[in-house]
């Protein structure tokens, strides 16, 4: 059987099991739609979440992306998934006590006022949004490569899925999606990872072969690496080229960006009990583990497999794989020096390879010369983590729109039915919005995850952590921290990284202590901290019932249901 | 429950979280980035243990981490009798 007639029944065979799991798990409350009925076991609920925060660039890019960062890579390792210590800590337990339905919920009832909500509304749809647009081109393009479609078909095929799933079941179905998602990701990562492990080290476990020796030359394989690359000229493996400050910056950024994303945050309201919140992030995390220690070693073989099979070797006997990647543009050869040989190299006018770090995950089955439904079932995990992630963030929109704008706001008389009916709504606009985005991706579209990051960890993350732990932190404090954290991060952005109001974006040289773009979610969210302490103790204390609040929500006893006063 | 027994149970937590968010903060910023080329010329198997702590890790440890509070708050909660 052909690769593209197994990709189709495998990837056929999977949405029908996300379309019958929304039918199956239908929302029928607010409640099942916005929070799946608090009734979800905390092992579910932390494979929902593992799924819900493995985007398709964890899945697709990121073992690609480490392969050509080298030690540098930890940033993305560390980083994706350090922040779950903090929500474990700081985070997850205190807000499920708290028992509401959204994250603007709580900054809007902690803060006593509908400002600070709006502002929280307006962050989360930002966040989500920035976020969302990758998701979908991530379906596209999956689809474009695996089944020859156009990227746009595959988009509009994405949408109507997720539309489904998430408009029928809310939460509820969502939650229930996530779970098989979360299996068919993890098994498709995890087969050509150990069949490739034991071509190359001869042991079966990709994190014991990453410290082994490589079985054809009895040489440790990151040993051999670091060789290889001194060879061609391009930094050590195991070293890093990045300075030292931003490789915390950009670290730290996303820890407390991952712990202030409210997709993710709001994961842990669908759990029973406070303790089942502690818990299911710690199962969450492990299986992000899973993933998340097994892409190095992936990036290891993947660019040792690289360089032994192109480097100084003849144009014309590459592999198959190599011909079939070349035509989609993803790889390729300019022979500069006419010798007929490969020369990759790190010094740029000697190179003649160029590789998309994309495919070093789409493309490891063929080269090990795995059975054509491996392949396809990269395709249907690709599909799976990036459908997942956007059904979560599509989510938080629309109950964003219909519970903290409009019943919250405009129209607080709203019935339960009525309010159901928006979020539907909310729902519909959502994935129509992203969508567009998705067909007509916009320029900084490769920014986006530094900046949903960013704005997470210059937002939400300082607000909520103060609204726990600092009794006498006020509304003006929180707000006016979250409205100079989110104005500094779009500003250094917009500025270092898209070249906006100036005539060229500046070169690093110039960058502020040496922190990148990416990293620079970490000065604003210190900003944010450091001016929401200040102000709030210029300004009144809040009022006594709103400190009550904050001595509840340090007692795990009584979160009960989610209340809807 | 009485207030000096909340003002406990409390102290008590954010002992612990402080604890552990040192040992956070020292897998992985300080063992893994500000020092992690002193720790690379100790190997372990056949990595540098700089870079594994950084790639490899630090991860595991998160994990403990989480394990550890899970089981510590459960007993905590217990013993001060605000349990679910």
């Amino acid at each position: 059987m052909s690769v593209q007639l197994w990709t189709f029944i495998i990837v056929g065979l999977t949405f029908a099991t996300y379309i019958g799991i929304a039918i199956w798990s239908r929302a029928s409350s607010t409640k099942d739609f916005y929070i799946a009925g608090q009734g979800i076991h905390p092992v579910v609920n932390g494979m929902a979440t593992a799924a819900d925060w493995m985007s398709a660039a964890s899945f697709i890019s990121m073992a690609g992306l480490i392969s050509f960062m080298g030690y540098d890579g930890a940033v993305y390792l560390m980083g994706w998934t350090g922040g779950y210590v903090l929500l474990a800590l700081l985070l997850a337990p205190y807000l499920r006590k708290f028992g509401k339905f959204t994250v603007p919920d709580f900054i809007g009832d902690r803060y006593y006022s509908n400002v600070a909500r709006t502002v929280a509304v307006i962050a989360a749809i930002i966040v989500s949004f920035t976020y969302v647009a990758g998701q979908m081109r991530g379906v596209g393009v999956v689809f474009a490569r695996f089944l020859e479609v156009p990227i746009n078909t595959g988009v509009f095929i994405g949408m109507a899925i997720v539309f489904f799933y998430a408009v029928v079941g809310g939460m509820k179905g969502i939650t229930y999606t996530q779970v098989a998602q979360y299996c068919i990701l993890i098994f498709a990562y995890m087969v050509p990872a150990i069949f490739i492990s034991f071509a190359i080290t001869g042991n079966v476990i990709p994190q014991v072969g990453f410290l082994s020796t490589e079985s054809s030359s009895g040489v440790y394989l990151l040993e051999k690496l670091d060789m290889l690359h001194r060879e061609l000229g391009f930094h050590e493996y195991t070293t890093g080229s990045k300075s030292m400050i931003d490789v915390f910056a950009i670290t730290f950024a996303l820890m407390v960006g991952t712990a202030g994303l409210p997709h993710v945050i709001v994961r842990f309201f669908t759990v029973p009990k406070v303790s089942d919140a502690r818990k299911s992030a710690g199962w969450a995390l492990l299986f992000i583990a899973i993933l998340y220690t097994t892409a190095p070693a992936i990036a290891v073989f993947a660019r040792t497999n690289l360089i032994n099979t192109v480097s100084e070797k003849k144009y014309t006997e590459m592999p198959q794989w190599f011909k079939s990647w070349e035509g989609t543009g993803l790889i390729k050869y300019e022979d500069k020096n006419s010798d007929g040989k490969i020369q990759y190299v790190a010094d740029k006018d000697a190179n003649e390879l160029t590789i998309d770090r994309d495919i070093m995950v789409l493309a490891n089955p063929e080269i090990a010369n795995l059975p054509a439904w491996v392949i396809a079932l990269v395709a249907a995990g690709g599909l799976a983590a990036a459908l997942s992630t956007a059904a979560g963030l599509l989510l938080v929109i629309s109950t964003s729109l219909s519970h903290d704008l409009i019943k919250k706001q405009i129209k607080p008389d709203l019935t339960e039915k009525q309010e159901l009916m928006w979020a539907r709504i909310g729902a519909i606009f959502a994935v129509l919005v992203a969508g567009y985005f998705g067909i007509n991706p916009p320029g900084f579209v490769a920014a986006t995850v530094a900046l949903a990051f960013g704005f997470a960890a210059a937002s939400f993350f300082p607000a909520i952590i103060l609204g726990i732990f600092d009794k006498r932190m006020n509304k003006e404090g929180a707000i006016s921290g979250m409205v100079v954290g989110l104005v500094l991060m779009f500003f250094y952005m917009a500025v270092y990284k898209l070249g906006w109001f100036v005539e060229a974006t500046p070169p690093p040289t110039e960058w502020w202590f040496g922190i990148s773009p990416e990293g620079f979610g970490t000065v604003a969210m210190f900003v944010n901290l450091i001016i929401a302490v200040v102000v709030s103790r210029m300004t009144p204390p809040p009022p006594a019932d709103v400190q009550q609040i904050v001595e509840d929500i340090r007692v795990p006893r009584g979160a009960g249901a989610a209340h809807i006063h | 429950m009485s207030k000096t027994d909340l003002k406990e149970y409390w102290r008590r937590n954010i002992r612990i979280v402080l604890i552990l968010l040192s040992i956070w903060f020292f897998v992985s910023y300080v063992l893994s980035i500000f020092f992690v080329d002193a720790l690379n010329s100790i190997s372990i198997g056949g990595a540098k243990l700089g870079f594994w702590f950084a790639q490899q890790g630090s991860i595991y440890v998160f994990l403990i981490i989480i394990y550890y509070y899970v089981r510590y708050m459960n007993k905590l909660d217990k013993e001060y009798d605000v349990n679910e």
